[in-house]
């Protein structure tokens, strides 16, 4: 039965130290990988004998401004079917120059969401077929789930008087 | 379609007509775009637009606090919000480490299965009606009114239905509701006789059988590569249901079976779907069983204890202190989360609805994403209507349930 020390320790085998941050937040093996092997990460994943990770459940970025050079995170949810396991793994990239390599060779379900991911943080997905937005207009030049664009805080902590009727 | 007859290469008859299919057209039921470059009838090229009804959900989720999220899913997939409104409570309270009375399980299982149920006969009728059959739409439709009805009764509102709260349900479900699941699954007058009756009509009907065989097929290795998941990717014969494999809400206590198809065309999905609602039938007579065995003090659970998260009740509010308290901190959302992501996942009525959540311990999510089945699906619609009829294409997109307020979010 493929437990996540196996996985952790099959992909530690074949990469060695370069993935890190190793932690299982609610049972799922959550790890990080370098930028520019995420397409192997996810090849290893789906062709190794074992591990069978072939469903792509999801794929989305993230935004921490504070975590310079690498603001924007990737991340990418697998199941493996037969042993019903899932794993999450992470690639960051740098704000100004986000290219990551796409995972639509390997999945077609990777399209779309590369797509809605690329228009709502702006994330270059590097060899996508059709690297256009998706769900926002075309026109549209800014990437509007980026933390830049603030809502109004409906949960403010400022309560002053005058929000009550009384400044 | 084999017999049709192709023009020689280079022929300079040889001519293809851009139709635009969509944005609203009525066989399209939604706000759907597809630029078709058609050869005759047939469909040579589609090129798919959505998005027109985005409504910004992930962004206004990261300014609300748990509870106000709950009315955005409601939008998501709306023929059966109380499932994506349970999937969200599953998912805090996943975060909150919050287990819930077995009750409360089996309250939500018997709403979840009703919103399955009337996910999947708004569908079939609609391919029904999309291939020339009125009339098992109407058949069908007065049991979702009923359907509607016990929503009502549960939580006060019928299409967007906002219901339940982290940790329950917002109050006990009442001798009304349960009378009119009763009127429900009555053999003879309640919804299983019309679910016979419109399988009569339609499984065996020649004329459905000719229209939906062989009709946007999909084989399992695409299926699986498209991110297909539901009914959608069991009829292409892949028997993966989140309720089996990662059971939630106390799916574990129930036996029900997981119907497949082989081809994966829309007459496969057809069956599918109907078998399911079969399934879901059976698992609501058995969750009833199940709910009824309560008596005395244990009837009367409908939430578990989670002060800091479940609003208290009104009289209590006005009586007692500490419910004062938690109904203000709740309100006005200041209740911090622990810190921590989670993904949770509940079987929707069209594939694995997905909630990944990320809290920096603040009162509102850091960053909230939906796996939206439809969403991810509908990329395979292009490939499905290649080389078919147009009105294949209509049939198909009816038949792969596909919802605009999923698709946008």
């Amino acid at each position: 039965m493929l437990s996540n020390e196996i996985i952790q320790q099959k992909l530690t085998d074949k990469f060695g130290d370069v993935l890190t941050d190793w932690h299982v937040p609610y049972g799922m093996l959550t790890f990080t990988a370098p930028n520019e092997l995420n397409l192997k990460v996810l090849q290893f994943l789906f062709d190794d004998a074992d591990l069978k990770f072939n469903f792509l459940t999801d794929l989305q970025a993230v935004h921490y401004p504070d975590n310079k050079g690498a603001e924007l995170a990737v991340v990418y949810h697998l199941h493996n079917w037969v042993d019903n396991i899932r794993i999450r793994f992470k690639v960051f990239a740098d704000i100004n120059q986000p290219d990551v390599f796409s995972a639509t060779a390997l999945y077609q379900s990777a399209n779309f969401m590369e797509r809605e991911t690329y228009d709502f943080f702006g994330v270059n997905f590097v060899g996508h077929p059709n690297l256009i937005r998706i769900l926002n207009v075309d026109e549209m030049d800014y990437f509007p789930l980026r933390k830049e664009f603030p809502l109004e805080d409906q949960t403010r902590i400022d309560k002053d008087d005058e929000m009550f009727g009384r400044g | 379609m084999s017999d049709h007859i192709l023009l020689p290469e280079g022929s300079i008859e040889k001519q293809t007509t851009t139709l635009n299919l969509g944005p609203t057209h009525p066989a399209t039921h939604g706000v759907f775009q597809n630029i078709l470059e058609l050869d005759g009838e047939r469909i040579m090229k589609a090129t798919s637009t959505v998005g027109y009804i985005h409504r910004a959900f992930e962004k206004i989720a990261e300014r609300r606090p748990l509870y106000q999220i709950t009315p955005l899913t409601d939008r998501l997939n709306y023929c059966s919000s109380p499932i994506n409104n349970m999937g969200w409570h599953l998912t805090c309270e996943k975060l909150l480490n919050v287990s819930t009375p077995k009750r409360v399980d089996y309250l939500r299982v018997i709403i979840m299965e009703l919103a399955r149920i009337s996910d999947h006969l708004i569908c079939n009728s609609i391919v029904g009606v999309d291939s020339g059959a009125y009339s098992g739409f109407l058949y069908v439709m007065q049991f979702r009114e009923l359907i509607y009805e016990i929503y009502e009764e549960v939580c006060g509102s019928r299409l967007t239905t906002n219901i339940g709260r982290i940790g329950g349900f917002e109050r006990n479900f009442t001798n009304a509701a349960f009378e009119k699941l009763e009127k429900f699954l009555d053999e003879k007058t309640g919804y299983p006789a019309q679910l016979r009756e419109f399988e009569n009509l339609f499984t065996r009907n020649r004329i459905f059988m000719d229209r939906t065989i062989g009709c946007g097929p999909i084989t399992a290795e695409r299926a699986m590569n498209y991110g297909f998941t539901g009914p959608n990717l069991r009829a292409a014969g892949v028997d993966y249901d989140v309720r089996v494999h990662s059971p939630y809400s106390s799916y574990q206590d129930f036996d029900f079976t997981v119907p497949v198809g082989t081809t994966g065309d829309c007459y496969d999905r057809f069956l599918v779907r109907n078998q399911e609602m079969w399934q879901s039938l059976s698992i609501l007579k058995q969750a009833y069983k199940k709910v009824q065995e309560f008596k005395g003090a244990e009837a009367d659970i409908y939430h578990a204890d989670v002060p800091a998260y479940y609003l208290p009740e009104k009289k209590d509010v006005y009586t007692k202190m500490e419910a004062l308290i938690y109904h203000f901190k709740i309100v006005m959302g200041e209740t911090e989360m622990p810190v921590g992501e989670v993904y949770n996942s509940v079987e929707g009525a069209n594939g694995e609805l997905g909630y990944y959540l990320i809290s920096d311990g603040g009162r509102t999510p850091y960053r909230l994403h939906f796996r939206r089945p439809c969403f991810i699906y509908y990329q395979a619609y292009p490939e499905l209507i290649k080389d078919g009829m147009l009105s294949d294409a209509v049939i198909t997109m009816s038949s792969l349930n596909l919802i605009a307020g999923e698709l946008d979010a």
